[in-house]
């Protein structure tokens, strides 16, 4: 089978390849797939306060096509809001990569990834909220005594 | 330099002297070598019967024990269904090994669907069944053992010779699917108590299309109901006009692997301690699948842990060679064999298998070890696998998201 010459110039000079600090309350880490599946994709967001995707990073196991996939998801989410994010779809990955049809589940696993990075980043939110708004009312409730 | 081949358990070039030995019956020689009429037919023949000596010679057999096939697919059908269908009334049991190439498994699967009972021996970690656990599978009802001489994925070799005893002691036929181990290993079909055997010419430098199989005539004489019914041709067993110029590469091909096996096997082996070698003294967390002790000359089955096998071929697209990973097969699944040693699939998913042959050069080699370990390092960086297994996480523990 040969590939692309997209999918060739991702594997050869994969795009935003790296590491976000995962701990961090405005970086949401999605890990998908399995080593025993042949694919693990971790692609990392770096989102500022109006939502937009500052900085995206991945690393992944797999095949030509799903290095390539997440690559060019991490291309095309950096600079987009998070609903845009959302909106990509792996069809589109696919056209864009000429992906055969064994492959498709290459763009699926990146879709996923970039769903999972942008729900972790939301829950840390809403943790960080919560944890706010719960000191916020034991500091009142102190100050009462 | 141009493209490296190291994928010669898939199949071999062609050996110009194969193909010279070939030409004239290609060209002018087109008879039948079963036209005893003419002088036609007396050439073919006579070709024909050369050949099945030089095949014969390589397996210390009698060359009236050579039956010509299209190949091991059609030999290890021929070998299992033939010896089934022939003693069934003595027994419907047959033993053999989970990681046999799949034209000894599904002959043995589509005899199960038929009444036939199959044991389904488990290979050690290294790939290699003892004669001890054929003794202990064997039953009153067993007319059949098909184990394989080499495995075309590891290299491993069988212990043939024990493993042989122990049929003969219980009266077992044993059949041997030698399409890797023809040519490169010495093999003496009655040293090693061998019934059966099955063999290809494109393994060793000849000809696609054509094998034989070597069916023992003497104590026991080993009879087979034949699959393809015919003319009657090969005593009955394999019916249909003989491939004379290709049984003619065969026979060639056989005289020549024999006649350099000693200085090739050494040379062969060498360049393949050096392949591993030159990974292993650049390369950490690698491993070498199948049993070093025990392993064909010329197969280096190596896992690159946490880059998988498909994507590591990618980087070096002008190195030949195969993997164990799902991606390379129709299937989707990782390879049997590696998951039959009980490798884990992701293991089994950064495994690559080089089989070196009589064309490889040294010069090959280094090109290859360059490229290999370039390109692993090039993918461990992009490894999100490697990434936690420096940082000391242990990846069995971690729940993975399957799908």
């Amino acid at each position: 089978m040969a590939y692309s010459d997209k999918v060739v110039d991702h594997y050869e000079n994969p795009r935003n390849v790296g590491t976000l600090d995962a701990d961090a309350k405005n970086v949401g880490t999605g890990i998908v797939g399995a080593p025993e599946c042949g694919d693990v994709m971790r692609l990392q967001i770096e989102v500022d306060d109006k939502d937009r995707i500052v900085d995206a990073k991945f690393k992944t196991f797999g095949c030509g096509s799903a290095i390539a996939s997440s690559s060019l998801a991490t291309e095309w989410i950096k600079g987009r809001t998070i609903d845009e994010a959302l909106a990509l779809k792996n069809t589109e990955i696919v056209t864009e990569l000429a992906l055969p049809p064994v492959k498709i589940h290459c763009s699926v696993l990146a879709e996923d990834a970039v769903r999972a990075a942008i729900a972790d980043v939301k829950k840390k939110r809403e943790d960080t909220a919560s944890l706010e708004t719960g000191a916020a009312a034991a500091g009142a409730a102190s100050s009462m005594t | 330099m141009g493209m490296v081949y190291l994928d010669n358990n898939a199949t071999t070039p062609l050996d110009p002297r194969v193909l010279d030995a070939m030409l004239p019956f290609l060209k002018g020689e087109f008879g039948n070598a079963a036209s005893r009429s003419h002088q036609f037919g007396w050439t073919a023949e006579e070709a024909v019967e050369k050949a099945r000596k030089q095949v014969a010679a390589v397996l210390s057999a009698n060359s009236k024990e050579i039956v010509w096939t299209s190949g091991s697919t059609e030999g290890n059908n021929l070998a299992i269904l033939g010896a089934a269908r022939m003693y069934a009334e003595k027994g419907k049991h047959i033993i053999t090994c989970r990681i046999e190439h799949k034209a000894v498994i599904d002959p043995c699967k589509y005899l199960e669907t038929q009444g036939y009972e199959v044991t389904w021996l488990d290979p050690d970690g290294k790939g290699r069944v003892s004669a001890d656990q054929v003794r202990s599978a064997i039953r009153d009802d067993t007319i059949l053992v098909s184990l394989m001489f080499a495995n075309n994925e590891i290299g491993t070799i069988h212990p043939i010779t024990e493993i042989g005893a122990v049929c003969k002691e219980h009266g077992v036929l044993f059949h041997t699917d030698a399409t890797q181990a023809f040519g490169k290993i010495p093999i003496d079909v009655n040293e090693m108590g061998i019934d059966i055997l099955s063999l290809s010419a494109h393994k060793i430098y000849g000809p696609k299309g054509v094998g034989a199989l070597f069916v023992r005539r003497k104590k026991p004489r080993v009879r087979l109901v034949p699959i393809i019914h015919g003319g009657g041709h090969e005593r009955g067993m394999r019916s249909g006009t003989l491939n004379v110029p290709g049984i003619v590469g065969c026979g060639e091909a056989a005289e020549i692997a024999m006649n350099e096996m000693p200085t090739e096997s050494v040379r062969i082996r060498k360049l393949g301690e050096k392949l591993w070698n030159g990974f292993n003294s650049q390369l950490t967390e690698i491993f070498l699948n199948g049993d070093p002790d025990h392993c064909l000359p010329n197969t280096v089955n190596v896992s690159f842990l946490y880059v998988e096998g498909e994507s590591l071929m990618m980087g070096f697209s002008d190195l030949a060679v195969s993997s164990g990973s799902a991606c390379t097969s129709a299937s989707l699944e990782p390879s049997y064999v590696l998951k039959g040693l009980g490798l884990g699939d992701d293991i089994a998913h950064s495994s690559i298998r080089f089989s070196l042959g009589r064309f490889t050069t040294e010069a090959e080699i280094d090109q290859a070890i360059e490229q290999v370990v370039k390109a692993v390092n090039h993918l461990r960086d992009l490894s999100p696998l490697y990434e936690m297994a420096q940082a000391g996480i242990d990846l069995s523990k971690v729940e993975w998201q399957h799908h």
